[in-house]
This record gives C-alpha cells, sequence and structure tokens, in this order.
C-alpha cells in the first residue's frame, strides 16, 4: 500500500495550514525528521510503530504548545508493558516547521482510502470443534498486529497498544480491560481535534467505530467494555453543539473519570461493605480463578479482622488462581490450593462460596469464566451457599441459556502440555480428527447461585432485569 | 533337592511384585493396568498353589491368605490384587466342598433355616485331605486366568448395543476398557467424542491421541469445561478403578462432577468395569480410601515462597454414588448398579471379605 505510515489526517492537515500561516519566519532547512520517518518505513514493523509514535507525538507536542499550554499527559493505562514512547532528544524540527514540504506530501498521498480503512479480518487458527466452528479462534503468537502494519493514521497509537495488551493477555479480567479501555479512550479524546465542517458530537463518535473493531478482532469485547463504550457513546452525541471543543474535551474526561469513579472503584467499596457482613469468623470460603472484586473483598474482610481460611480452586489452562494465590497469601490471609477436579473432595470442608461474574445477564444466567458453573453445580450438591459479586455495570441485556452461542475461543495451543518428557499432544494439527476446545467463559443457571451481591444490595439472581429496568430509566 | 529351590524361587517371585506393587502406586515405577495386575496376581497364586506345601485346603488358605494380607498391604489403593485374592479363596472352597460331594449352595450362605436346623454344623473346617484337590484348583485358577484375558474383548463386544450414530459421548481420563469398547463400536458406526483431560495428570490426551488415530472425532476439553458442553452430549461412558459393594465407584479425580454435570442434564452414566475390579469394600467415610501423590503435580516447586505459607493438595480419586449411575457394563452383560451387591455374593465368600 503506498499509503502505509503516513502520518496525516485530516486535522493535521489542517492544523499545519494553520501554522503556515502564522509562522512567517524562517526555519531550519533540517529535513532530519523527514527522512528519518521515510527511513522508519522500511524498518520492521515495530520500530515504524515507534517512529510513526515518536513523530506524531512530535508534532502533538508542537502544536499544542503553539496554541496553548499543554494539559493532557499521556495517561498510562493500567498495565504499561510496553515502555512509554521516548521522544528523539533535543530536535525541534518537526512537520510544522516544513509547510512547503508537507503540502507537497499531502497532496500526493492524500487519497480517500485513507478515511475508509477497514480493518482487515485476523485469520482463524488450527482446527475448529463443529459445534463452535460460528466463533472465531485465534492464536496468541500471531497478533493481528504481525500480520500488517496499522497506520497511526487510522488507529490511535494508543488503541494499537491496547489491543496488542488484550491479544497477548496482558491485561486481563473484565474491570482491568474495562479500565484500560476507558484510560485508552481518554487519550483518544484528548487528541482529537474537530476537523472543521463536522460536529464534535457526531464526528467523535465516528472516529470511535474503527478503534472498537480493531480492538475487536484483537480481541472480542467483553461485556463491561460494551457498557463503557455504549455510555462513552451517549454522552459525546449529548454534548451540545455550542461548546467550545475543549470544555467538550474536559466535559468528556470528566464524564469518564466519574465513570470509573463510581461504577467500579466505589462500586468495589460498597460490595465489600455488604460482604463483610456475610463472612462470619471460622468461615471457610472457597475462590475461584482471579477475580480482582473478590480478592478485593477478602482482603478488607481480613484488614477487618474477620478469622477465615480460603481455599483457592483453579484450573487449566489459565492457572489464574496462582495469582488470587500469591496476592491472598502477600496479605497473610491461610489458603489452600487444588484444581478443580479435587473440588468434590475439598466441598465438605467449605462453608461458603465466593464467586466473580464477567456479566450478569438478563435472564438471571451468569456468564463467568469457565468452570464457575461447574463449581456452583457441586456446591449445590452439597448444599454450600453460592454468593455470586458483581458491579451493576456488567449487567447486559442479553440473554443466554447456554455456553455455545456466544462465547469465546482461546487459542488451542494451550492445552498441549509436556509430563515426564512427553508431550502427547504435539502434532495435534498433524491428526485429522483431533481438535482441542479451549473456551473462556460459561454460564451457570440461576438456580445454582443463592445471591448477587451488588453496589446496589444484595439481590437474588432473578432480579437481574429490574435492575437493568431501572438503570435504562436513569439513563433516559 | 527341588523343594527349597522352588521355595526360594517363589518368595523371590512375591518380593519382586511386592516391590512392583509399592513402586507402580507412587507414580514413579512402571505403570500398569489393572488387567495386568489381576493376572500377575492370579499367576502369582497359581504359583503358590503348585509350590507351596500343603495338606488340606485349610492350609492353603492359610498360606494364601497371610501372602494376600501381605500384597494388600503393599498398595491398599489396588484393589484388584485383594479381589483375585478372594476369588482363588472361594474357588478353594467350591473345589472342596464338590471334592466332599456335598452340593455347592448348601455351605453357600448362612439362612435363618440352616442356623436353626443343623444348629452350628455349618462349621467347616476345611481339614480333610483329598488328593485331586491340588490338580481341580489349578484347573479352576487356569479357568480364572482365561476369563480374565477375555474381560477386555468381551466388554468391547458390547459396544454396539449402547452406540448410535452420530452420537456425542463423553469420557474422561484414560481407561483401556472404555478405548477398547468406543474403538469396537467406531468399526460400524460414526460417533463424536469428548475427553476431558483430567487434570493434573492430563490422562485425557493419551486417550484422544489413541482414539482419533483410529478414525473417531475426538475433541479435548479441559476439566472446568465439563459442566459447560455437556447439555450436548448424549451418553457419558467411563471407567472406573474399583467398583464398591454398594455400587458406587472409586474413580480417577474428577468423575464426581462429571457424574453430577450427567445428572443434571439426564444424561446416562455407563461404566465400564469388568468383574475382577468389583471389590466387597463399602464406603463407610468419604475419606477413608483417599490416595494422595506429591503436590508438586499443582502448584509446582517453581512458585516459590508461597509455597511454605499454602496447603496444596493432589487427591487421585473420587467417590461417585450408585445413585449417579445408570447402568454397568461388565464382561458378563450390563446390570443396574443396585445389582451389583448380589453379583458380589456370587464371586466372594462372606468370611473372606475381611482377609
Amino acid at each position: 500500500m503506498q499509503i502505509e505510515g503516513k502520518e496525516l489526517t485530516k486535522e493535521e492537515k489542517q492544523r499545519l495550514r494553520k501554522e503556515k500561516k502564522q509562522q512567517k519566519k524562517g526555519k531550519e532547512k533540517k529535513d532530519a525528521s523527514l527522512p528519518q520517518v521515510s527511513v522508519a518505513e522500511t524498518a520492521a514493523p515495530a520500530s515504524q510503530l515507534k517512529a510513526e509514535r515518536r513523530a506524531r507525538q512530535e508534532a502533538e507536542r508542537t502544536s499544542k504548545q503553539s496554541k496553548k499550554g499543554d494539559t493532557g499527559q499521556p495517561a498510562t493505562t493500567s498495565k504499561p508493558k510496553i515502555p512509554p514512547n521516548e521522544l528523539q532528544p533535543g530536535t525541534q524540527n518537526t512537520w510544522s516547521d516544513h509547510p512547503h514540504h508537507m503540502l507537497y506530501l499531502i497532496k500526493q498521498w492524500l487519497s480517500p482510502e485513507i478515511f475508509f480503512f477497514q480493518i482487515p479480518r485476523r485469520l482463524d487458527y488450527g482446527y475448529k470443534v463443529s459445534l463452535f466452528s460460528h466463533l472465531l479462534q485465534y492464536s496468541r503468537k500471531a497478533p493481528l498486529t504481525q500480520q500488517l502494519s496499522i497506520p497511526s493514521a487510522v488507529i490511535h497509537p494508543a488503541i494499537v497498544r491496547l489491543g496488542l495488551q488484550y491479544s497477548q493477555g496482558i491485561v486481563a479480567g473484565s474491570n482491568a480491560r474495562s479500565i484500560a479501555l476507558l484510560h485508552a479512550f481518554k487519550q483518544v479524546i484528548s487528541d482529537y481535534t474537530t476537523p472543521s465542517n463536522e460536529e464534535l458530537s457526531r464526528d467523535l463518535v465516528n472516529k470511535l467505530k474503527p478503534y472498537i473493531s480493531f480492538l475487536n478482532q484483537c480481541r472480542p469485547l467483553s461485556a463491561s467494555m460494551g457498557n463503557a463504550i455504549k455510555y462513552i457513546k451517549k454522552e459525546i452525541s449529548n454534548i451540545p453543539s455550542q461548546f467550545k471543543e475543549d470544555d467538550a474535551k474536559k466535559k468528556l474526561l470528566n464524564c469518564i473519570e466519574c465513570f470509573i469513579e463510581e461504577k467500579i472503584v466505589l462500586a468495589a467499596k460498597a460490595i465489600a461493605k455488604s460482604s463483610i457482613e456475610k463472612i462470619n469468623d471460622g468461615d471457610v470460603i472457597l475462590v475461584y480463578g482471579c477475580s480482582s472484586l473478590v480478592n478485593h473483598i477478602l482482603c478488607e474482610a481480613f484488614e477487618k479482622g474477620r478469622k477465615f481460611r480460603v481455599i483457592v480452586v483453579d484450573s487449566r489452562p489459565r492457572l489464574e488462581g496462582r495469582e488470587a494465590l500469591r496476592r491472598l497469601v502477600q496479605k497473610g490471609i491461610s489458603c489452600t490450593y487444588v484444581l478443580i477436579s479435587a473440588v468434590s473432595y475439598i466441598l465438605p470442608e467449605v462453608s461458603k462460596v465466593f464467586l466473580g461474574a464477567h456479566a450478569l445477564l438478563a435472564n438471571g444466567y451468569v456468564m463467568s469464566r469457565v468452570g464457575t458453573s461447574q463449581i456452583a453445580l457441586v456446591a449445590k450438591a452439597f448444599n454450600v451457599p453460592v454468593l455470586v459479586c458483581c458491579e451493576t455495570y456488567k449487567f447486559c441485556e442479553r440473554v443466554q441459556t447456554d455456553s455455545f452461542v456466544s462465547n469465546e475461543l482461546d487459542d488451542p495451543d494451550d492445552l498441549i502440555v509436556t509430563r515426564k518428557g512427553e508431550t502427547q499432544l504435539k502434532d495435534w494439527q498433524q491428526v485429522p480428527r483431533l481438535g482441542l476446545l479451549n473456551l473462556v467463559y460459561d454460564v451457570t443457571p440461576p438456580d445454582f447461585v443463592d445471591l448477587v451481591i451488588t453496589d446496589l444490595g444484595m439481590i437474588p439472581c432473578t432480579s437481574v432485569p429490574v435492575v437493568l429496568r431501572v438503570k435504562n430509566v436513569d439513563l433516559l | 533337592m527341588p523343594g527349597p529351590y522352588r521355595e526360594t524361587d517363589l518368595t523371590e517371585k512375591v518380593e519382586a511384585f511386592l516391590s512392583d506393587l509399592k513402586r507402580g502406586g507412587s507414580g514413579t515405577g512402571p505403570l500398569r493396568g489393572s488387567a495386568e495386575t489381576a493376572r500377575e496376581t492370579t499367576a502369582l497364586l497359581r504359583r503358590i498353589t503348585a509350590q507351596v506345601r500343603w495338606s488340606s485346603a485349610g492350609d492353603l488358605m492359610e498360606v494364601i491368605r497371610k501372602e494376600g494380607r501381605r500384597m494388600s498391604a503393599a498398595q491398599p489403593s489396588e484393589t484388584t490384587v485383594g479381589n483375585m485374592i478372594r476369588r482363588v479363596l472361594k474357588i478353594i472352597r467350591e473345589e472342596y466342598a464338590r471334592s466332599r460331594g456335598s452340593s455347592e449352595e448348601a455351605d453357600q450362605q448362612e439362612s435363618l433355616h440352616k442356623l436353626l436346623t443343623s444348629g452350628g454344623l455349618s462349621e467347616e473346617n476345611f481339614r480333610q485331605y483329598f488328593t485331586a484337590l491340588k490338580a481341580n484348583v489349578i484347573e479352576a485358577i487356569n479357568e480364572l486366568l482365561t476369563e480374565l484375558e477375555g474381560t477386555t474383548d468381551n466388554i468391547a463386544m458390547q459396544a454396539l448395543e449402547h452406540i448410535h450414530s452420530n452420537e456425542v459421548i463423553m469420557t474422561i481420563g484414560r481407561s483401556r476398557t472404555v478405548e477398547a469398547f468406543l474403538k469396537d463400536a467406531a468399526r460400524k458406526r460414526k460417533f463424536h467424542v469428548i475427553v476431558a483431560e483430567c487434570a493434573p495428570f492430563c490422562q485425557g490426551h493419551e486417550m484422544a491421541t489413541s482414539l482419533s488415530k483410529d478414525g473417531i472425532e475426538t475433541t479435548v476439553i479441559t476439566d472446568a469445561a465439563i459442566f459447560a458442553v455437556m447439555s450436548r452430549v448424549n451418553k457419558v461412558i467411563i471407567g472406573t478403578q474399583t467398583v464398591l459393594a454398594n455400587g458406587g465407584l472409586r474413580a480417577v479425580n474428577g468423575t464426581h462432577t462429571l457424574a453430577l454435570a450427567a445428572k443434571h442434564h439426564s444424561t446416562p452414566l455407563i461404566v465400564c468395569a469388568p468383574m475382577f475390579k468389583l471389590s466387597p469394600q463399602f464406603p463407610n467415610e468419604e475419606d477413608t480410601f483417599h490416595k494422595f501423590v506429591s503436590p508438586h503435580e499443582v502448584l509446582p516447586f517453581t512458585e516459590g515462597e508461597i509455597l511454605s505459607k499454602v496447603n496444596v493438595h493432589c487427591p487421585v480419586f473420587d467417590y461417585v454414588p450408585p445413585e449417579l449411575i445408570t447402568l454397568f457394563i461388565s464382561n458378563i452383560g450390563g446390570h443396574a448398579p443396585s445389582y451389583i451387591y448380589r453379583l458380589m455374593s456370587e464371586l466372594y465368600h462372606p468370611e473372606d471379605h475381611e482377609l
């Protein structure tokens, strides 16, 4: 593609024209940044991405400085593994210094395709089990960004980074993913400038569409992320047209902050407060996998002085329970650790089961990590109460009765294990009739769940549509 | 003199067998299937019968009981050893009764009628000497061995009566009996098998590769997904380590969850178990027969400092109550779990339940 690596968008073109009119002084004729950028294009995609980011950052910086004081530093996402962008030291040259050259490039490279850029479909990997052939199955070793280079003209670099973090599993867990998404959107909004003939409320929403579809390709969106996106879109479209751009952006950033604060942080505190009443001294509590909310509750209860011990149940291939185990042991809680196949051995000792949820569906089913329904089933058979903890922003209007129709398939290679030097499933792709199934979610029927603890109080599973209705009325 | 040589040779063999049992159970020695263990035990008992000096049936039974106790103690979880010993003891009783001329059923069980009428004559001390007894016993043990050889095939022959086409069958872990069962059905029917891998030993992987090489559509799932996929499963077919006297199972861990999920979805649970796995033990408390292996399988030593602060369990077996089981398929046919106690009384004498 000829337009690979071009960092110009309509907004930048506008900005440059403005600057050209403003700056009448002579500039340095150093073309250092330009060839650097074009050299970087021919290099490997990773460094190309970095160079693009660097160059774009410089442009933003100078443009912001030329207008008014710089307000926003790039917001860091919750778990940045890729180091923050480094600026080229000491250079003052950006494209704004070479308007003639810029204009030439603009005229040459600007084409309609850049505005109708389609996010390419990510390829399926491996043999898919027939019952799940309607779902997508990706390999972790081949993320979307390796298969092609995404011009940062179309996808904001913060979103690219976020997509990579999702697809590699660096950011995992519904709360963490939502918070990361919101931070990335804050970055996008603060970098956004309205084009001259457009309204912010409509254009920004259109800008977000390719980002969302890109993130969806990296990893299917979770219900919490879906709700967060809906909220942001609503807020954006509700911006009155007479707002100045900066005020609008400030308002949006504020809204996002409020959302995170209210729906996630404060909700966790409220849930912890109500759950602590349910934890008595001498309890043996069973938890499954790593739910940030359940860990928070247990740590709070321990700090308040309740005496209990925890049994952490874990399952292959993700083995997320080890992370929960580390956090709880660090706090000083006495823990036991088993795999999910031993749950019917350990359940006679248990007095309560605390489960986290990925989403609560409108027919009362709980969508959560695969294995949750199994634990609830066995707990029911042993007459142990099952409590699900979930914030209200995860309530979803979808209905589902089984775990097949809408689910997520993870990398099937994760199931391969080497024991005693032998890897049984090493060549599973060659064997014609062998399939590996790595499900991510499953749904728990409401008769297995005794109580749902939310920030609105403790409700039975069947009251979820009531909460949804109340929420929708509020939003109107 | 041939006598002492044979005896030392015999003790050697017994010691070798005992050490094999001990090592096999801890997972370090060569893993042997139950059928193999049963065969070796029976062969060893035949050798003992042939080589040890005994004069009456009572002596022989004493010797076998003594050896049997040692063998069971070497690996208590390997119940096939104890089962074979009890079978042989029952064979000896039967042969003795036949040699004496009395019918077998009369001496069989204590009934109220017998107690009142005979008044203590049912005391049998097996002290009479019969010349043909040794030969008869050895012949009967040979028959037992032939029966053991054919168990897997007998069970596999019944496969076509239980599997229809386009079925989805679920199984867990690795059972040679179930493998033979499914492969036999696959010759004539097309169906789909879902194997739960059964962590941490992940024996389901071997089962899946073996089945798919024979042309059966196989899918491997994790243990956590058992309930999630159960709604599409038509039958659950499993093997077991032991069948207990009340019709319950002692099977590989994860089987209880599988059975509960099957019950919830009203899916029939079929257990393929040969008769030598039937044990006269009753489950008294859930934990009296649990066996654990090194927790290293669950939480490896690479996890570091948290290891010292955490309890880790790795149980090997699960108890499945008989209410969750639909059918037992054994080499003598299919039975309901409520019939197991009757089969047990045919195989073992009540006085041999305690070795």
